[in-house]
């Protein structure tokens, strides 16, 4: 029979438990104000994991804190959220991580100085394959002339 | 023109091939670091480990930058766990001694590590002249723009990073960094004496 009773016990604490904690937490009559702060706490996560794969993670190669389970990540991203938690927007969690890191921490570089070629020299490149293609394509098409077989 | 294709060929290999050669000069694990220069982050961590005398602190003090403003400060993060602190142990820790009495304070700041540990490693080492501090969830590590230890930094009595050292720093490197911050000082430095600096508690 002690199973049964324990059985018992343990329901009962089951079912007394979230009524206690219900008791105790004086939001529990206005639903809004609970749901607001769930809502809060998932926009900081949101904000908090998209900040976090912006940066670099400093014990890896080339990952950022997001995806990286060493224990220096672990720390960066509880420092990104407990900055956002604090009223400062991204760009000043950025601005701090740059000014201990560099800016080598930003997995993608401002677009300025130097950098900008890393966003133009792509679209440049693929323009100029393009028209390299074009003009072949177009000499190799063209009619032969005339005279004498075409150069090579 | 035979010669036409070659030289635009040319003209185009030759910077990528310098690029890629200068490439080669450089290592790839190696991060600029914007800290030299800049105000030091600032810290107030307490300490696990006094040091020895005549610059041993108590156990449970707090080391805080603020206070040694004025003072050439050597922070140097490390760990139980980290193999290139071990090169460097014996040179920190005796060039400390040498500024005994002078306004330097030498501060080693535990890093991804457990007093435990730390502490039977500073015995097997043969003890550590200078006291050592926690850094609970790496916040001063990463202010300081850590990624990997050993790392040194050296900072001026006006409170900027003079130097900083990634990997094991050595004696000679040590003395010719705080003899030149202490030159700046001049006459009119402030004698305080290590260890009897009291900062603004925070």
């Amino acid at each position: 029979m002690t199973r049964a009773r324990r059985a018992l016990v343990i329901a009962a604490l089951a079912l007394c438990a979230p009524a206690a904690g219900r008791a105790q937490d004086p939001a529990a009559g206005v639903g809004g104000a609970r749901a607001d702060s769930i809502r809060a706490d998932s926009i900081l996560e949101v904000r908090t994991r998209a900040l976090a794969a912006e940066l670099r993670c400093a014990v890896c190669q080339g990952i950022s804190i997001e995806e990286s389970p060493s224990a220096l990540a672990r720390e960066m991203r509880e420092l990104v959220k407990e900055q956002l938690r604090a009223g400062r927007t991204s760009d000043e969690v950025k601005e701090y991580f740059v000014a201990a890191y560099g800016e080598w921490i930003l997995l993608s570089p401002k677009p300025h100085g130097l950098n900008l070629l890393l966003y133009v020299a792509p679209a440049l490149l693929l323009l100029g394959g393009i028209a390299f293609i074009v003009v072949l394509v177009r000499r190799w098409t063209a009619p032969a002339p005339s005279a004498g077989p075409p150069a090579v | 023109m035979n010669w036409k294709r070659s030289l635009a060929a040319a003209a185009f290999a030759v910077p990528v091939i310098g690029l890629l050669a200068w490439g080669m000069t450089r290592d790839p694990k190696f991060i600029p670091s914007p800290l030299p220069g800049r105000e030091a982050p600032t810290f107030a961590l307490e300490i696990f480990a006094a040091g020895e005398h005549p610059i041993a602190r108590p156990v449970g003090d707090t080391i805080a930058l603020a206070a040694h403003r004025g003072q050439v400060v050597v922070v140097n993060f490390w760990a139980s766990w980290c193999l290139a602190c071990r090169d460097e142990h014996a040179d920190l820790s005796q060039t400390a001694l040498t500024y005994a009495g002078k306004p330097v304070q030498f501060v080693g700041v535990l890093y991804q590590d457990q007093v435990d540990p730390a502490t039977r490693w500073i015995a097997q080492m043969g003890g550590q002249s200078y006291p050592s501090v926690t850094d609970p969830r790496s916040r001063a590590a990463i202010g300081y723009g850590l990624y990997g230890v050993p790392e040194t930094f050296i900072v001026g009595p006006d409170g900027r990073v003079a130097h900083k050292q990634t990997g094991p720093i050595t004696a000679r490197k040590l003395t010719q960094v705080v003899d030149s911050l202490l030159g700046t000082l001049g006459t009119l430095g402030t004698l305080r004496k290590p260890g009897t600096a009291a900062g603004p508690t925070p």
